[in-house]
């Protein structure tokens, strides 16, 4: 199936309030969905016979953000925060890539972590990609069996790969910078 | 009445003694690096296990927001440090795929010559530690002497012996040499002179020649070994389902009986490289091989061990094929491509066939020459997710069997 055919089945099953858009113009063509929504779509993207996605590649967090505020003028994108899952298929050999975002932190409150639904209890990998990507970029994925840091260690502060990451001067008595 | 077992781990699980709680690692020899993993064991049997990651969290991701494409790659070559050249190659197609940079067909037999050779070299490697985890120390020996010759051929590619940086954005970074001498080990176990000199497709050919009539060797030290056999063949049982789900990749996958290469099924930009080329996808369970030891079930250790074996030998004849093909071939070894080129505001992801899996990178490009985000997708971290759910009930000693079946190496699953 093209992404154009990936999206049409998901817009009949979903509805447009929650499979928010499609970018075919990308070199990895996606779709957007709504961050409440990505629980079900996931599996339904999965269990669904025609789309079959039985496989998940990879799931990462960018965080959109431009700290320069020289380079901020020219940057092309809004800030925000989003979660990307790039899905292959076994059975039927196509591919999608999936999106989700939202706001940087949650109700624009510093501190407050972004949730996004577990994709967890469908695609066993999704619980050590989702783990990851809250150790990096702070994500609270709700539902997850077992969200804690999973490359840092558990007292780490902060996540790492937010644009916005202060570097610590001290980690127990480990000089920084 | 007399009464037998059938299995006598059961009586483990009838007599229940106090739980322990068991630190394998982080210096522990089997575990490939720095791993820990935590058994929650009762007497011999292992109820639970818990990998902690991140002792060699170096924080490549975060660099690689810092830096350009060119720039990123030695970092590459440090994730999976026992496949340099195939991390430099998946890493420089991502590039290329966002950029859309056309490299020419000399530079792309080059790189299947040169990821060929790294595939064998890292296969060797994860032969020779396994039969090490499992207490047999000469196939980790004979595995060496080979892999020496290889890094001897790659250190006069490109001077370096482990972390190559070699395969880079457009090509690579230098032509294949017309005038070497022969490795020294080379000239000593083919009994040439050592100041021998030769073309480097010359030694290349002479070291696959050497090669492929040892590979039967190995098979007699460890496929067909009994005590290996014994240790490897009936656990780690993974079904083919339970490897997709868990996002298993490369030998492990095709180990539980599922035919998928990215070689033949990747996106074009990757399939392209190795078209017009005959080689076989070796999965489990081996049709038209003779000889499968009667106790290998699918999906276990054993499996995901002999799919690395056979590897080697397609490898070999890939090798051969590309060299047969490159002087014929038109173009340069490189097209240019500048530092400070900016990334287009787009973003692609792309997967290539390392040794170990299906290694990802994830390019977000923001106008800047440094890409927004730096994403590396790692094999090895698939595969090891799946050790909690493979290591439950089994003994204790055979936890260095199923991890180490997995071929893991921790450089490229802390990043």
């Amino acid at each position: 199936m093209t992404i154009q055919e990936i999206y049409q089945r998901l817009v009949d099953r979903f509805g447009a309030d929650k499979i928010t858009g499609i970018n075919e113009k990308a070199t990895d063509p996606w779709i957007e969905v709504a961050p409440a929504a990505i629980g079900e779509v996931a599996q339904f993207l999965k269990g669904d016979d025609q789309l079959a996605l039985d496989s998940l590649n990879n799931l990462s967090a960018t965080d959109f953000l431009e700290t320069d505020a020289k380079l901020a003028a020219k940057f092309p994108y809004q800030p925000h925060t989003e979660v990307v899952y790039h899905l292959y298929s076994f059975r039927r050999k196509h591919r999608a890539v999936i999106k989700v975002k939202f706001d940087r932190w949650k109700n624009n409150e510093a501190g407050q972590l972004p949730e996004v639904p577990t994709v967890s209890h469908v695609w066993g990998i999704a619980d050590w990609h989702e783990r990851e990507a809250y150790d990096m970029m702070g994500i609270h994925f709700v539902g997850h069996p077992n969200l804690v840091r999973i490359l840092c260690p558990d007292d780490w502060e902060g996540y790492p790969l937010r644009k916005d990451y202060e570097f610590p001067e001290e980690y127990h008595g480990v000089r920084g910078q | 009445m007399s009464t037998t077992l059938e299995d006598p781990r059961l009586v483990e699980f009838d007599v229940r003694t106090d739980e322990m709680l068991v630190n394998m690692g982080p210096q522990h020899p089997s575990t490939h690096g720095v791993l820990r993993l935590l058994l929650r064991t009762d007497g011999e049997v292992v109820h639970e296990t818990t990998p902690h990651l991140g002792y060699l969290h170096r924080c490549a991701e975060k660099i690689g927001e810092n830096l350009t494409g060119p720039q990123w790659i030695p970092y590459t070559d440090r994730m999976d440090y026992l496949a340099g050249m195939n991390m430099n190659l998946g890493l420089a197609l991502t590039f290329e795929k966002l950029l859309k940079l056309e490299v020419p067909e000399k530079a792309m037999t080059l790189r299947v010559i040169i990821a060929e050779m790294g595939r064998i070299a890292s296969h060797l490697v994860g032969m020779g530690a396994y039969g090490l985890d499992l207490g047999t120390f000469s196939p980790f020996l004979y595995a060496f002497r080979e892999r020496e010759i290889i890094l001897d051929l790659f250190e006069e590619v490109c001077g370096a012996r482990l972390t190559y940086s070699y395969i880079t954005i457009g090509g690579a970074t230098h032509d294949l040499p017309s005038q070497i001498t022969i490795p020294p080990g080379l000239a000593s176990l083919t009994g040439k002179s050592p100041n021998l000199k030769m073309s480097w497709t010359e030694a290349c050919l002479l070291f696959l020649e050497w090669l492929e009539k040892r590979i039967f060797e190995y098979h007699t030290l460890l496929t067909r070994n009994s005590i290996f056999i014994k240790r490897t063949a009936g656990s780690g049982i993974m079904s083919g389902e339970m490897a997709i789900s868990y996002g298993c990749t490369g030998p492990v996958l095709r180990g539980s009986g599922v035919d998928f290469d990215l070689r033949r099924d990747g996106e074009p930009i990757y399939t392209r490289m190795y078209e017009g080329y005959n080689y076989d996808i070796p999965f489990a369970m081996f049709e038209g091989i003779k000889n499968i030891p009667s106790e290998v079930v699918l999906g276990d250790n054993w499996c995901r061990f002999f799919v690395r074996m056979l590897e080697v030998t397609q490898s070999i004849r890939l090798v051969r094929q590309a060299l047969d093909k490159y002087p014929k071939t038109a173009g340069t070894f490189r097209v240019p491509f500048k530092m400070s080129t900016k990334l287009p505001v787009d973003e692609c992801y792309l997967e290539t066939e390392s040794p170990r899996g299906q290694m990802g990178f994830y390019i977000v490009g923001d106008g800047q020459a440094e890409p927004l985000r730096a994403r590396a997708k790692s094999s090895c971290f698939c595969n090891l997710s799946v050790t909690g759910p493979l290591c439950e009930g089994i003994l204790i000693a055979d936890i260095p069997a199923i991890v180490g079946s997995l071929d893991i190496v921790m450089g490229e699953i802390d990043r």
